[in-house]
């Protein structure tokens, strides 16, 4: 199946067609909302109409009168609050006291069928006190009159302060030669994931509790479940379907699946919760809208001497990762530069709006964009080379950043040269006719957070568990997520590479709490990284096994035995060896099951002042991207041609993969700077729709170059790191200044749209300031 | 189109004839009546195409239509595409190539390509971007889905 592995390897490094894809094209795959159970009721919420109010009562008895209506729910039920960083458990599973934003969940009801769930969700009488609404995060930042949770900060809306300094950044701005200053300005965008949140859950007489949802990371839901609902987690089962798309969205435990597992408890009968479209809109949790004042100031040759940085982040109603976030907006801002004085204030602030939350490249990819639009600006400054001034600051390997960051591998400046030189570079950029441009951005990305979200009990970050019967089959368990980047695939490869055998005899067991050792799942970019060392772990444990047992069949030690393919033989002697059932019968024969176990955690790694730990990763990502841009003067319509994606993963495993992330990245990427927001008006989402809210359709994509670059990472599984969300970043700023190549004018407010393409284009003619000539 | 006898409806060869409310979807027809979840659920709106199916062998979308304008009609879903022991060829390309990552829109997009190829055996890369752009991925930026459904054209999967 596999091909172009690279020399030493069968199938990693090659392209590994998806084990899961049969079943997807045939329609076969089992996604939540294919399932159904014996007796099986369902499930609707009740939603706020309100921004902020009082709950002053809730009267369910004409729902509750309803006939096929089996149970009702408020708050008070199960008011117990949660959310997925311990430190931030500001939701509950219905509202209690207060609606916090229009979408809020209410109350909810199980019932025979939808839409007797709807008809007592209308029979619902909610009495309230309306609250002054905030929608304005510049508001929130000062004490407000009904702040909206009562932990913000000294009577504001503030839910996250995170003020930072390292070295002296006056000093430094006060030797700069060059300065330069960017406002950027982001609205919201959400991950709009294919498949819609849907959870099913079940209560058995047994004292047991099964949920089955649409989740990336069921761990963390496993957890908040036991919390919220006080079962102890080995009474409850979280099993994860295939599931139709993350990208951080399934990635909090969410309000939704908690209640369907009450309303499940409450009826002794299986429910099914599906949330619509319109109301996945609202659930949201998408990338943070944000406003960032960047200040980067260089030496005269361009060296950089310091970032001043002040992020105002729009939290909406509830903490989510907001924490992490804040502190992202910082941290994530430097690498893939040196920077020797940093400070940086970053505050998140609630408001009366669908929560933000994380969103493919988590708090990378805003600053990231303001960062490399004000290099891009530095770079004509001074009068040097875009890609020279990357070069100039590049972070040299083994290296520690200044906030404690531990750099090992970094193959950026591979990118850099596999960018400028597949691309061109050199006979494009500024020389080209108004209207067409080349542009360079770049990307640093963290290859799975050092700091799990739960750090008690102590425990290991991935674990896998191999179990081989007699007929040569090998099951593998373990929690890590696969919502389509192809994990399951990646696993499957790592265990059949390890030992020699046929991808075919490896089974990727579907995640099931109950017999799944816990991994923490899919977010941070952590998957490949640490499961991939789990896995690697395993299957090494078993393939001891089978060459101490090798080793008495074919009457050679274990040190001259090497795995071959399906066969254990001596090195250098392949016609002296043992096939691997052979090996596999004899290492059974006094324990019945041969079972395998690996668990990785990360090093200790990081400063010791207070949130040091927030961006630490066991290793980061690289990226350069050119992009190529056409733009139509007259009309502002713009369209990206190519993008030269040079992206440092360590050693691609699955290039097949890695490339189709790097893909779906540049799309995700291109949707935020095209067009794609989260459209207010007031608190009220306008446009809660995927024809209201655009994503780019297969017109507007790019012809996409990948060139995988990087070297091997000294941690890494087979030296791999990550490839899901640094290839996000790079492609925005690439594109903004393409444009600027193109026509001169600078965009730091996204989304570029064409009218505001004409109205740059215009202003900078009025200022008579031509451009290439027009 | 010639329809059938009314009340019956066929779907992936099979005839059927049983009485449905005036008001089911077909969308909903499919996957609750008959348990052919391969057609799936994005939008409800007609948006994401998730929900592509064959009537009369034309792609529609079963989201927007009432279970009672295929009465009469020969209805063809992802299930009904393949034989039990060999996928179609745009399928075996999907596979190959990597068009399918979460793999939620797949069951659409094969729909649509199947049609495309079969009424068009060799579209060019413009046709194939028109004919897709009903519908929507969210995972691969339709790079790989291109290939594959070249490759299927060309019949080299």
């Amino acid at each position: 199946m596999a091909t172009t592995s690279p020399p030493g390897f069968r199938l990693l490094g090659g392209r590994i067609p998806y084990i899961e894809g049969p079943l997807k094209v045939s329609g076969r795959a089992e996604y939540t909302d294919d399932i159904k159970r014996p007796g099986m009721l369902f499930g609707g919420l009740l939603r706020s109409p309100w921004a902020h109010a009082r709950l002053r009562s809730i009267d369910v008895r004409a729902a509750r009168a309803m006939p096929g209506v089996f149970a009702v729910l408020t708050g008070e039920r199960y008011p117990t609050p949660f959310g997925v960083l311990p430190m931030t458990h500001d939701e509950t599973a219905i509202a209690v006291g207060k609606a916090r934003y229009v979408g809020d969940i209410l109350a909810a009801v199980a019932a025979s069928d939808e839409v007797t769930a709807e008809q007592a969700l209308r029979a619902i009488r909610v009495d309230a006190e309306i609250l002054p609404e905030y929608a304005d995060p510049k508001v929130g930042v000062l004490p407000v009159k009904e702040p909206i949770h009562a932990r913000g900060l000294a009577g504001t809306n503030i839910q996250k302060e995170v003020v930072q300094h390292f070295g002296d950044v006056d000093a430094a701005l006060r030797l700069a030669a060059h300065t330069v200053r960017v406002r950027g300005i982001f609205p919201g965008v959400t991950h709009a994931f294919t498949e819609p949140l849907v959870t099913i859950a079940e209560a058995t007489p047994d004292g047991r509790l099964t949920v089955w949802s649409a989740t990336q990371v069921p761990h963390y839901l496993h957890r908040s479940l036991s919390e919220v609902l006080g079962i102890p987690m080995h009474r409850i089962r979280v099993i994860k379907p295939e599931v139709g798309g993350g990208f951080g969205g399934k990635s909090d435990p969410l309000p939704h699946e908690i209640v369907c597992a009450a309303l499940a408890i409450e009826t002794g009968r299986p429910v099914k919760l599906r949330v619509d479209r319109e109301d996945v809109f609202l659930t949201n949790h998408g990338r943070h809208p944000t406003q960032n004042d960047v200040t980067i100031a260089t030496d005269p040759d361009g060296h950089i001497l310091a970032y001043d940085i002040d992020a105002l982040i729009e939290g909406g109603a509830w903490s989510s990762f907001g924490t992490v976030t804040t502190y992202y907006n910082g941290v994530l801002s430097m690498g893939p530069y040196k920077v020797p004085n940093f400070r940086y204030r970053g505050r998140r602030v609630y408001t009366n709006k669908p929560p933000s939350g994380a969103m493919r490249a988590h708090g990378g990819t805003n600053i990231r964009y303001s960062v490399e639009v004000a290099l891009d600006e530095l770079a004509e400054k001074i009068g040097i080379d875009p890609f020279e001034l990357r070069r100039r600051n590049a972070l040299p390997p083994g290296s520690t950043t200044i906030n404690e960051f531990r750099i090992t591998s970094t193959s950026f400046l591979r990118c850099l040269e596999a960018a400028r030189e597949k691309s061109g570079w050199e006979g494009k950029f500024r020389k080209q006719p108004f209207g067409r441009g080349v542009g360079l951005g770049c990307g640093f990305y963290i290859s799975g957070s050092n700091s799990p979200i739960h750090f008690t009990p102590k425990m290991p970050q991935s674990t896998v568990h191999l179990k081989v019967d007699m007929d040569g089959g090998i099951a593998v368990h373990s929690m890590q997520a696969d919502i389509g980047q192809g994990s399951n695939t990646l696993l499957a490869a790592i265990v059949a590479e390890v030992l020699g055998v046929d991808l075919e005899r490896v089974h990727v067991v579907r995640v099931d709490s109950d017999v799944s050792p816990i991994d923490l799942g899919s977010y941070s970019s952590r998957v490949t990284f640490m499961m991939g060392n789990a896995a690697r772990l395993a299957a090494e444990d078993l393939r001891n096994k089978l060459l101490e047992a090798a080793s008495h069949l074919v009457g050679h030690p274990v040190e001259q035995l090497v795995v071959g393919h399906e066969r254990i033989e001596v090195r250098h002697r392949p016609e002296i060896g043992t096939s691997f059932l052979e090996a596999l019968h004899a290492a059974m024969e006094h324990t019945g099951a041969l079972t395998a176990t690996g668990a990785y955690s990360s090093p200790p790694m990081g400063g010791t002042f207070k949130g040091a730990r927030a961006g630490t990763a066991p290793a980061y990502s690289f990226a350069a991207y050119v992009a190529e841009v056409e733009v139509d003067a007259e009309t502002g319509e713009f369209h990206v041609e190519t993008v030269w994606a040079a992206f440092d993963c360590g050693r691609p495993l699955n290039r097949l993969a890695v490339e189709g992330q790097i893909e779906g990245s540049i799309h995700m990427g291109l949707g935020q700077l095209m067009g794609e927001t989260m459209s207010y008006r007031g608190t009220r989402l306008m446009n809660p729709s995927l024809l209201e809210y655009k994503i780019p359709a297969p017109q507007q994509m790019p012809r996409v170059e990948c060139l995988l670059v990087g070297e091997d990472d000294p941690e890494g599984p087979f030296g791999a790191k990550e490839a899901g969300e640094g290839p996000l970043v790079a492609t925005l700023p690439a594109v903004a200044n393409a444009l600027y190549d193109a026509v001169g004018v600078r965009f730091a407010t996204l989304p570029i749209t064409p009218d505001r393409v004409v109205k740059g284009i215009e202003e900078r003619r009025r200022s008579g300031r031509a451009w290439k000539g027009a | 189109m010639e329809r059938g006898p009314a009340g019956s409806i066929r779907v992936n060869g099979q005839s059927y004839d049983r009485p449905f409310p005036p008001e089911r979807i077909l969308l909903d027809l499919l996957r609750e009546d008959f348990n052919l979840t391969g057609t799936k659920r994005g939008c409800d709106l007609g948006t994401c195409g998730c929900c592509t199916v064959w009537i009369d062998g034309v792609p529609t979308l079963s989201c927007l239509t009432l279970a009672a304008l295929a009465e009469g009609h020969t209805i063809t879903t992802v299930e009904g595409l393949s034989s039990p022991s060999e996928l179609h060829a745009v399928q075996r390309a999907f596979v190959e190539r990597g068009a399918t990552q979460c793999g939620f829109c797949t069951p659409g997009f094969i729909m649509t390509a199947a049609a495309l190829l079969r009424d068009q055996p060799h579209p060019s890369r413009e046709e194939i971007t028109k004919a897709i752009s009903g519908n929507l991925c969210r995972c691969t930026g339709y790079s790989k889905i291109i290939e594959a459904i070249e490759v299927a054209a060309a019949g080299t999967g």
